[in-house]
């Protein structure tokens, strides 16, 4: 047994931080309910909590709701006239075109069209946006957008453009997930919940505090919002939700299965700066008019393989009766004798009874029904392409007209 | 329910003789206070990566200690070494699959693999509920037994448990 590697899929990819780790504003709430705190890429958050297993947590979450810590996420307010043009400047996503309080997920590319991070921006006027992108690439996202911005400024004298970045201290973010989510926060809110749609996003009273802003979004293929609350009231916000016998803690292990399950990418595993949206099977982040206008990093490489197709794919796979497959695991053809690719993340998914994957492999390999094998610890194990997500998800979708 | 008694009584006591002695009638499966030793007067011995080892003969039966199976969680899938396998004191000779991760299971000892454990092979959850008794994972023939004195009795465990060089 080697401990260290315990939480091997959550630490292993460099996320980890020998430094001292920054508590979020929960740090207390969480040790208080039974959290077992580990150190996530320079966080202490907890990775599953004393009153569940991670597959209990999971299947909880699936049935009535769970409520995450995800306020080690970088959260940034960008203000300012010209703020849409200078941040489609560096992501592949149409700002313009997208409606005030709807929110859009994209992505950071390099010039070889790679993915930088992958990123939620929430349009919440012309002339502001909020955006929530990944703990793991905080200092380089920081970095990333300041640079771009000094880029716009050089090319705009007049460019008024302030940008914030929120530490944990400043600003909690707490995910509600699960289908007795809406219920639930409705009644502690002071919105209507059921105009509220997927991608949508208010500035609402939660709990009595004032100045709370709820997107409906999540990483776990289910219903459920995000809400950025002012760090000092976080505990209290939290503490009131949890007095919703619906509601049950949920922690990183959970989080890690669920997103899994939906089929999303967690950056640095399934996606990084050598992959491309169109490997990632991600096209759709990159939006047609910004294919036309090809004014984004990467515009070149990326609309060209759009064109032509990528040489690998990143597919589902799911296996039964033997291991789950981990990051780095081999995928082989049928026969096991030739590699096709290579796997990114995979667990037992306590959803469905059976272990799924997500890796690369190449196209011809990747329509779902292809059987392939994957190599664990030296056997070989049978594996299915699978479509993900895995399970159909539960988003609250407007309805179409 | 004067087993429970005389149980209580003996760990209380310390007199492990007598506590294995009760433990050996099986009527200790319903006490998880608790471990059932398979073997009269045989000393469970750990390693520092937390398997265990516990020796009759020249047979050792290995498992994983209460803190790792804790530390793993639900345990989902269990690959065990095969059956005369020659292993080498520390090799990878299988791995425990929970939710969270993979955890490759070191040799506490060398030697031949006499047996494994297929209910464990068939119900890893064994592991989780039962790891010194019905959680045990393969046998192996004790190639030297010097080697045992390198391993961690009980206390020694504990106190390792204690010190932050176990992760």
């Amino acid at each position: 047994m080697l401990c260290r590697r315990l939480l091997g899929g959550l630490v292993r990819r460099g996320f980890a931080s020998e430094a001292a780790a920054v508590n979020t504003s929960l740090y207390d709430f969480h040790v208080e309910n039974g959290g077992k705190m580990i150190n996530f890429g320079g966080f202490m958050l907890p990775v599953q909590y004393a009153d569940q297993s991670i597959s209990e947590s999971h299947l909880f979450t699936r049935k009535s709701a769970s409520l995450f810590d995800v306020s080690h996420m970088l959260q940034t307010e960008i203000r300012g006239e010209g703020c849409l043009d200078y941040l489609e400047t560096i992501v592949t996503a149409n700002l313009r075109a997208l409606k005030v309080n709807s929110s859009v997920l994209t992505v950071f590319t390099n010039e070889a069209g790679g993915i930088l991070d992958d990123l939620i921006i929430t349009k919440i006027e012309d002339d502001h946006l909020f955006v929530v992108s990944n703990a793991g690439r905080k200092d380089h996202d920081q970095a990333h957008m300041l640079r771009g911005l000094e880029a716009h400024r050089s090319k705009n004298k007049d460019c008024d453009i302030r940008m914030r970045f929120f530490e944990p201290r400043e600003r909690a973010l707490i995910a509600l997930q699960g289908p007795q989510a809406a219920d639930c926060l409705q009644s502690m809110t002071d919105v209507d919940l059921s105009q509220l749609y997927f991608m949508t996003s208010t500035v609402a009273s939660v709990a009595g505090v004032q100045g709370c802003r709820i997107t409906r979004c999540g990483y776990t293929g289910e219903d459920g919002f995000e809400i950025s609350i002012p760090a000092i009231l976080s505990m209290e916000v939290s503490r009131e939700i949890l007095k919703d016998e619906r509601v049950k803690l949920a922690g990183l292990g959970a989080r890690d299965t669920l997103r899994l399950e939906a089929g999303l990418c967690l950056y640095g595993s399934d996606i990084n700066e050598k992959t491309t949206p169109v490997q990632a099977g991600l096209t759709w982040l990159v939006d047609k008019t910004r294919r036309e206008r090809k004014d984004f990093p990467g515009a070149e490489a990326i609309v060209k393989e759009i064109k032509e197709g990528s040489k690998t794919k990143r597919v589902g796979l799911i296996s039964e009766g033997g291991p789950p497959a981990r990051h780095d695991a081999v995928i082989a053809d049928s026969t096991g004798s030739k590699d096709v690719g290579t796997v990114t993340s995979g667990c037992p998914a306590p959803s469905l009874s059976k272990n799924v994957a997500m890796g690369y492999v190449q196209t011809e390999y990747s329509k779902p029904g292809t059987e392939l094998s994957l190599k664990i610890r030296g056997k070989i194990y049978k594996a299915v392409v699978a479509k993900m997500p895995f399970l159909p998800a539960k988003y609250y979708n407007k309805p179409k007209m | 329910m004067v087993f429970a008694k005389l149980i209580t009584t003996a760990s209380r006591l310390g007199n492990k003789s007598v506590l294995r002695q009760i433990a050996n009638r099986n009527v200790c499966e319903s006490y998880r206070l608790i471990s059932c030793s398979r073997h009269l007067f045989a000393e469970r011995l750990y390693t520092d990566k937390h398997e265990w080892v516990e020796v009759d003969g020249k047979v050792g039966t290995v498992g994983i200690s209460s803190y790792a199976q804790e530390a793993l969680g639900d345990v989902v899938y269990a690959q065990l070494p095969d059956v005369s396998m020659d292993l080498a004191k520390g090799d990878e000779c299988g791995a425990l699959e929970s939710v969270k991760a993979a955890s490759e299971i070191y040799s506490p000892v060398s030697g031949k693999v006499t047996s494994k454990n297929t209910e464990v092979e068939d119900s890893p959850s064994l592991i989780n509920t039962s790891c010194y008794d019905k959680g045990w994972l393969y046998k192996i023939e004790l190639k030297d037994s010097s080697e045992l004195k390198g391993l961690m009795n009980e206390e020694k465990y504990n106190e390792f448990l204690k010190s932050d060089d176990h992760h």
